[in-house]
């Protein structure tokens, strides 16, 4: 079934999704992008329309029989039946028919979705109180909120949390699955077509539950090699006088390091918040909440908890000065 | 108001009204007011709390709460509307209608009856007085943009409340300590009522009334019963593991003290699945009580409906891993637990076309109840297809924790649940009462309620779907989620106007209704045929039962053929009846209030204050009297003479 036609009766089923027909919205569950968002769809459209069909029965039924059963008002008493064993018998048999027919794809998929290990590109992702984090170990990079893939090829996320239950949940390449502390849980993903797409932490995890996003950027094989070339190279060392260089003083100094990594700046952070060695490579800061735009990162730093609520780092009651020497810095570290 | 001196071992005064004739009373009626009420109470206070979250919903990065706040207004609305609102309904309606469905003139443990809801009443005074007392915090090392208000400083982990996120580290305060003593309190009110229904079903059925010929309420009540006594007992081990997790320092869920996280999750959903049920088989009960009688038929396949529920009730314990399916539990607990959910859906089928069939070829008259009672089964049809697509495990990936599955447990809850306790409600208003309710409010209370029901929840599906997380207290703007967000607000003040209606009518009908026949509706069960509103003793002589439907059958002759005539002595009978329970040869005894049930409440009302204050003095202190005061309530209970004027 292709996905016109797919949509088509998806939007008939609901009646809601009509409001969306011809236009993708970047967390959009019937708007697949990868083989196993394709697959889930593909298992779920069929049982959408089934259940649909019954709905559609069902509820047609009820209205038939208000209708025609209603009280005429005349005194005829109605035949009182108390059941019919044939009947019941068939209620109860077609149901599970259809259920064992949606069964078996079911644990097919089930089980397909969830053998590992894959053979894809290992990405490790941390989940921290509010945002996640990711590592490449075969590149030797540790990025934090956008999580950057080849496309066409295969990733096999290997997830642990830090603090509490989170759950990792990018709707137009995978289903979710939760990361926990003390264990380890997988998702394979993959995105076939390049662009951006959006995550959300489906796991209550606290205040900044609702900021902590996800982005994935899906590029392609030559834009990826040139992107971990660009991660593995040293953090920009910004030119003695410039704003920048002020920047990195007051990082070095206003307590930034006890969290913030830097490569070959701030080596011994305890990594409790995104590295920044590459932020300037990255769109969105704080959860994926926030642009890494001039007004959003004055904003930011100039309040963090007011912009990400519960956020851990505190306001540093920084003049506008030195925001506008810390951005510049910031900005530097491409 | 005239207190009576009474003699006996330890000399009450035992008043026959006001307010301390309420606290004393072992009356099953008018516990059951007391429990519907406070239901009600809550019901109000947790629509309120909706109307809040979708006001912040309304928009896209609104600003109208903080999220501190609105952590705490989901949590608290859920919690609420489980364990405040749907529960203690359901058990008003089983408390005041078993004895009457039975044949029975009291419930098997009146006092106990009493204990269950004064526990209850407890667990909802510490739960809520987290508003006043308890204090939130942000997780160490993190910082809130604001400090707390009021508003916020109520239990803020989800009505599930999974570690760690609801450990120490990371909820600091005791805003989760009020929830969970409040909840683990509230919760032995449940397990005592369960024990005192059961006994009550099993033992005080009229003579002539095997179990095959109770009306389906009280199946439904002995599921929801067993339910109960079985789930109630898991759910307080994961309350006292996270207890002890944060006040001692224990680490049953903490991976980095060797526990683990996931076992709160599968204990807390073996509670919650079941607990589901608990919700909605009562309203299944109601549903299938008033189905027939405004059809005019008998119940379509009573046994099959019956077994249904049976069957319901057992797989309600092998399915609570499928709130799980994200959580990483492997493919075969998956695939499993996939499969058990999916049959769950057979003996709900079975159910839904029951229904249907009863009023297929019947006489349907359109009454508020009826029109609730067919609402629950056209709404409650669209909740259970889309727990089917739950059921498709790969889909509930998607599914899971978005507005999707909001939009399908209230499908099950409110057009479910509670359409069904509206139904009810109307049903049972005349009997409750003596008088009856304006019909004509009471329709446009239900089309009001049916469509704001839909606005608000209808649209869900497409959110979820659409990525909209559950519990965030902001979305983005221009990703396809600003307008059924806006709908759904506007259907939610349509829902709560719908509710206004309710009460206009409920409190007017209640003084200024017409006077209520014995049986209004012409109703098939034995709860009609005794005067409305019953007398204190129910029957001034217990019915014997000779068929289902026994009532039904003292009005009306039927063939083999199925055609039914109306005894010409019907009206006569039904006269006779009402003189025979009005006015009863032998007054019959009835067990003496107690005021040792609301002190056994007090006391342990006292006892969980001590422990959430057990650190200080006064919380020693608290527990000291808790203890004693339990063991002293208890004790003169158990020597408390039956009847005081014997």
């Amino acid at each position: 079934m292709n996905r016109p036609i797919r949509r088509a009766l998806l939007a008939a089923l609901f009646a809601l999704l009509l409001a969306a027909c011809g236009q993708v919205t970047p967390m959009d569950s019937f708007a697949p992008a990868g083989p196993e968002a394709h697959r889930i769809l593909n298992l779920s459209t069929p049982v959408f329309i089934i259940a649909g069909v019954i709905f559609l029965l069902v509820e047609a039924a009820i209205v038939f029989a208000v209708w025609k059963f209603r009280d005429r008002g005349d005194d005829l008493e109605p035949t009182q039946i108390h059941g019919n064993t044939r009947l019941e018998l068939l209620w109860t048999i077609i149901p599970a028919l259809i259920l064992a027919g949606v069964a078996i794809p079911t644990v097919k998929a089930v089980i397909d979705l969830t053998t590992r290990p894959g053979d894809g590109m290992e990405v490790k992702v941390t989940g921290h109180q509010w945002w996640f984090e990711f590592q490449y170990p075969n590149h030797d990079i540790t990025t934090a909120n956008v999580l950057v893939i080849p496309v066409g090829t295969p990733v096999d996320l290997e997830m642990t949390s830090a603090d509490v239950v989170h759950s990792f949940w990018v709707p137009r390449l995978a289903g979710k699955r939760d990361v926990i502390p003390g264990q380890t849980t997988y998702l394979k993903l993959q995105a076939d077509e390049i662009g951006e797409y959006w995550g959300q932490c489906a796991e209550f995890c606290g205040l900044g539950h609702a900021n902590m996003r996800i982005r994935v950027q899906v590029v392609s094989q030559e834009d990826f090699d040139a992107w971990v070339a660009d991660q593995r190279q040293p953090a920009v060392e910004p030119a003695n006088g410039t704003p920048a260089a002020a920047g990195k003083d007051l990082f070095l100094n206003k307590g930034c390091t006890s969290c913030h990594v830097i490569d070959g700046v701030s080596d011994t952070a305890q990594a409790a918040a995104p590295n920044l060695t590459h932020i300037a490579s990255r769109d969105v800061i704080a959860g994926a909440s926030l642009n890494f735009t001039e007004d959003d990162l004055k904003a930011w730093l100039a309040n963090p908890p007011a912009m990400k609520p519960g956020s851990y780092m505190p306001n540093l009651h920084l003049s506008s000065d030195d925001i506008d020497s810390l951005i510049a810095y910031l900005e530097a570290l491409k | 108001m005239t207190p009576i001196a009474t003699g006996g071992v330890l000399r009450r005064r035992i008043p026959a009204t006001g307010f301390w004739s309420w606290v004393t009373t072992v009356d099953h009626k008018r516990i059951a007011k007391l429990y519907g009420y406070t239901g009600f109470i809550f019901f109000i206070v947790g629509g309120l709390e909706a109307l809040l979250i979708r006001l912040q919903l309304a928009r896209p990065e609104n600003a109208f709460i903080t999220p501190a706040e609105y952590n705490s207004l989901f949590t608290m609305h859920g919690t609420t509307m489980i364990f405040l609102v749907v529960m203690p309904l359901a058990a008003a309606f089983m408390n005041y209608l078993l004895p009457l469905m039975l044949g029975a003139r009291d419930v098997a443990f009146p006092r106990l009856n009493a204990l269950g809801y004064w526990f209850f009443l407890g667990g909802g005074i510490v739960l809520y007085s987290s508003y006043i007392l308890a204090t939130a915090g942000a997780p160490a090392g993190g910082f809130l943009p604001e400090t707390i208000s009021r508003l916020g400083s109520a239990a803020n982990g989800g009505w599930f409340m999974y570690p760690p996120n609801s450990g120490a580290q990371f909820s600091p305060g005791s805003v989760i300590d009020f929830w969970l003593v409040g909840i683990a309190l509230a919760g032995v009110g449940s397990l005592v009522s369960s024990v005192n229904l059961l006994t009550t079903i099993f033992n005080l059925r009229a003579p002539g009334m095997s179990l095959m010929k109770m009306p389906v309420f009280a199946w439904m009540s002995m599921v929801v019963n067993f339910l109960l006594l079985f789930s109630i007992p898991i759910i307080t081990v994961a309350i006292f593991m996270l207890i002890f997790d944060r006040q001692f320092g224990t680490a049953f869920f903490e991976a980095s003290g060797g526990g683990d996280p996931v076992l709160y999750q599968h204990l807390f959903w073996l509670f919650g699945h079941p607990e589901v049920y608990i919700l909605i088989l009562p309203a299944m009960g109601i549903v299938s009580e008033v189905l027939p009688v405004f059809s005019r038929k008998p119940l379509f396949g009573y046994a099959a409906v019956v077994f249904a529920g049976i069957a319901i009730g057992f797989l309600g314990f092998g399915v609570w891993a499928h709130h799980m399916f994200a959580s990483g539990i492997g493919p075969i607990t998956q695939a499993a637990f996939g499969l058990s959910t999916m049959t769950i859906a057979i003996p709900t089928g079975v159910k839904v076309f029951n229904w249907i069939a009863t009023m297929w070829g019947g006489k349907l008259r359109f009454t508020a109840p009826m029109l609730f009672a067919i609402g629950f089964v056209a709404m409650f049809t669209i909740g259970g297809l889309s727990g089917v697509t739950h059921s498709i495990v790969p889909a509930d990936w998607q599914q899971t924790d978005t507005y999707y599955v909001v939009a399908h447990f209230h499908y099950v809850l409110f057009g479910g649940s509670m359409f069904g306790i509206f139904a009810g409600l109307y049903y049972w208003f005349p009997k409750l009462t003596g008088r009856m309710y304006r019909e004509r409010l009471a329709k446009y209370h239900f089309w009001l309620m049916f469509i704001g029901f839909n606005m608000t929840f209808g649209p869900m599906h497409y959110l979820g779907l659409m990525g909209m997380a559950r519990r965030t207290y902001t979305y983005p703007a221009g990703i396809g989620l600003e307008f059924w967000n806006m709908i759904s607000t506007i259907g939610a003040f349509l829902i709560a106007s719908s509710v206004l209606l309710f009460m206009a009518n409920w409190i007017n009908s209640r003084r200024r209704g017409a006077p209520a026949p014995i049986d209004p509706w012409d109703a098939r069960t034995l709860e009609w045929s005794i005067p409305s509103p019953p007398p204190e003793y129910n029957f001034g002589e217990v019915p014997t039962v000779r068929s289902l439907d026994d009532f039904w059958h003292q009005k009306y002759d039927e063939d083999d053929l199925g055609r039914v005539t109306r005894r010409p002595d019907a009206d006569a009978h039904i006269a006779e009846l009402t003189e025979k329970h009005l006015h009863p040869e032998h007054r019959p005894h009835l067990p003496s209030p107690s005021a040792f049930p609301p002190l056994a409440g007090l006391s342990a009302l006292g006892f969980a204050f001590g422990l959430l204050y057990h650190a200080t003095p006064v919380g020693l202190g608290l527990i000291a009297l808790g203890v004693v005061g339990l063991f002293a309530s208890f004790l003169s209970w158990a020597r408390e003479p039956l009847e005081e004027n014997a």
